[in-house]
């Protein structure tokens, strides 16, 4: 009966220690993977924001373009979309940091493109949103 | 240089504040080009930015076409301008990204084949997102320009194809991310294009507003994966303010039209309809009038509402029609306009085309500050425009736009339609109204017999 005993306490131990040695394992697995990803998410040099900093940034703007839009007069709703197509060619910028570096790669070639389409919405989404808003104007101040 | 793109992101939220109101608009527009101005420059004097001559020459070829475009335009081709732009923005965001791809150490994403994760999969969905905005809005504008027909395109098994491509889409997209292999990333373009081709095909004409605005979203949300790629705040927070810009307005377009955003999406409005209509309407009789009759009851009212449509843009009657209004106010009549949220083919299209004819802003009116007008209106001239007073709208639940906020017109003492003919609107619904009692039916070309209406007024 004792000698049963003490085996079961002795097998019980055993299992204790292994399962110890296991959530230790995991743990390490965990850290290695916590830092994996914050390794993935940094940008720039790795002193960028992280995945999540950005993501906080791009909820917080879909909110502020929620209540900034629904401001809009729906009367100015057609110059709304020219110059948000205007400003969405802000894109321009990654475009730029292709066709940057000296010397002529595939890279370049496509930032270049990309620039000249981006170059053409800038402009022409200005220019038009301008005219359109020319033509808007009170009766009293009518030619 | 952090701090740069944070201030170009604050122009660009007052530029947009800016439009809530015509006295501000301009200004916003300013501060619009301002953050655009700020945003490059702040890039421009990056160290690793050196090849000007590149640059400033990509810069003058794309100003120098913008703007002359932007010039020229017609008003009424507004559209199709609009449509082409997002198609050069999502173009844009595949060749960044494809940039990107080749080049990661130019964006400290690390070397070729060892990108971090999270990178690719931004990059990729940036890319598939402005491939789909791409080929999507190259076919809106070839609709709206005439280039193909506006109608529909349906076919059997549309959707179950679309959902494969979309599935394809996703498995190619997890393969490249566990792979890096280049060349799934040029299939995955190439199935996006098709997607965005497919997507918008089967949406009819009169469903264009909501295209429009659904594509301005898509070239926003692309815009927001580039941003994510690059961890550029400045591109989220910018993609994520057309993004939702693109969202909200295809929501009131839906609206407008008493349609789900995903009947639209599924297509086939306004298909083989139209035959049925004009078939049924030969037998019937309806009370015609001439330019005299017209400009008589109109001289003779005190208040007449002026109701246009699509119809006057196309025929360019808009500044025949601002004549004709300035000789009634010297009768001592009281003139407004009434727009309908979907007149045009673009959100705000309508206003836009007045405005140009110089008709004043505060003359125009929203559905909902003028439906209560009209029955206090002696005489309602509606030009150009039939589906968006169609009373069907809200007594025939059978009828296709059942539920769709109307111009009440029919309250009115005398309702004028000025058609080119009995053809039904772009929905392919009979007008119930053309053969009520209070209605005067002219016949004629918008502008043709908006100037007949002004020589019988100035005589």
């Amino acid at each position: 009966m004792n000698k049963d005993a003490s085996d079961i306490v002795e097998r019980a131990t055993g299992i204790a220690n292994q399962a110890q040695s296991i959530s230790e394992e995991a743990a390490a697995l965990a850290n290695e993977a916590a830092q994996a990803f914050v390794q993935s998410s940094t940008g720039l040099l790795g002193v960028g924001p992280t995945f999540l900093e950005l993501f906080t940034i791009f909820v917080l703007a879909c909110f502020i373009g929620y209540y900034v839009i629904w401001s809009v007069t729906p009367a100015l709703h057609s110059p709304l979309m020219s110059v948000t197509n205007a400003i969405s060619s802000v894109i321009i910028v990654g475009a730029l940091i292709a066709a940057g570096p000296d010397g002529v790669g595939f890279s370049k070639i496509m930032g270049f493109i990309a620039i000249i389409l981006a170059s053409v919405n800038i402009f022409g989404g200005f220019i038009v949103t301008y005219r359109m808003l020319q033509m808007f104007k009170k009766k009293n101040t009518r030619a | 240089m952090g701090y740069l793109y944070l201030l170009s992101s604050i122009f660009f939220i007052l530029g947009l504040r800016g439009l809530s109101s015509p006295e501000t608009a301009r200004r916003g527009n300013i501060f619009g080009i301002m953050g655009m101005i700020i945003a490059v420059g702040a890039t421009l004097a990056d160290p690793a930015v050196l090849s000007y001559g590149w640059i400033v020459s990509a810069i003058l070829i794309g100003g120098t076409i913008g703007t002359v475009v932007a010039f020229k335009i017609e008003m009424t081709a507004l559209p199709q301008l609009i449509a082409a732009f997002h198609s050069l923005v999502g173009l844009a965001a595949v060749f960044v990204a494809l940039a990107a791809l080749y080049n990661p150490m130019a964006y400290g994403l690390g070397n070729p084949g060892e990108i971090a994760i999270a990178s690719l999969i931004e990059m990729a969905l940036g890319m598939v997102i402005g491939a789909i905005t791409f080929s999507g809005s190259a076919v809106a504008f070839a609709k709206l320009q005439g280039i193909m027909s506006s109608a529909p395109i349906t076919f059997s098994r549309q959707h179950l194809l679309n959902a494969l491509i979309g599935i394809l889409i996703l498995a190619l997209l997890v393969n490249f991310v566990q792979t890096q292999i280049l060349l799934v990333f040029w299939i995955l373009i190439f199935a996006a294009l098709i997607l965005g081709v497919l997507i918008i095909v089967p949406i009819g004409g009169a469903d264009m507003p909501v295209v429009i605005s659904m594509l301005n979203s898509y070239s926003g949300w692309a815009a927001c994966g580039i941003g994510f790629t690059l961890s550029n705040p400045a591109l989220i927070i910018t993609g994520a303010l057309v993004g939702s810009s693109g969202a909200i307005l295809s929501y009131i377009m839906c609206k407008g039209m008493n349609r789900s955003i995903i009947h639209v999406l599924l297509g086939g409005f306004g298909a083989n309809t139209s035959e049925i209509a004009s078939a049924r309407a030969e037998d019937r009789q309806v009370k015609t009038g001439a330019a005299g009759d017209a400009a008589f009851l109109m001289k003779n009212a005190s208040k007449v509402v002026i109701v246009p449509g699509y119809g006057m843009a196309v025929a360019q009657a808009q500044h025949a029609l601002n004549e004709m209004a300035g000789l009634l106010k010297k009768e001592g009549v009281e003139i407004k306009y009434a727009i309908h949220p979907v007149a045009g083919r673009m959100p705000g299209h309508m206003n836009v085309l007045l405005a140009e004819a110089n008709v004043a802003y505060d003359e125009v009116f929203e559905l909902e500050e003028i439906n209560h007008e009209f029955s206090t209106s002696e005489v309602v001239f509606v030009i150009g425009a039939n589906d968006v007073t169609n009373p069907a709208a809200k007594t025939d639940p059978a009828s296709p736009i059942f539920g769709m906020p109307i111009l009440e017109v029919e309250k009115a003492g005398t309702v004028l339609f000025l058609k080119r003919s009995m053809a039904s609107g772009y929905a392919g619904v009979e007008n119930e109204l053309f053969f009520s009692e209070n209605t005067m039916m002219l016949f004629g070309d918008a502008k043709a017999m908006t100037e007949k209406i002004v020589q019988v007024l100035s005589q």
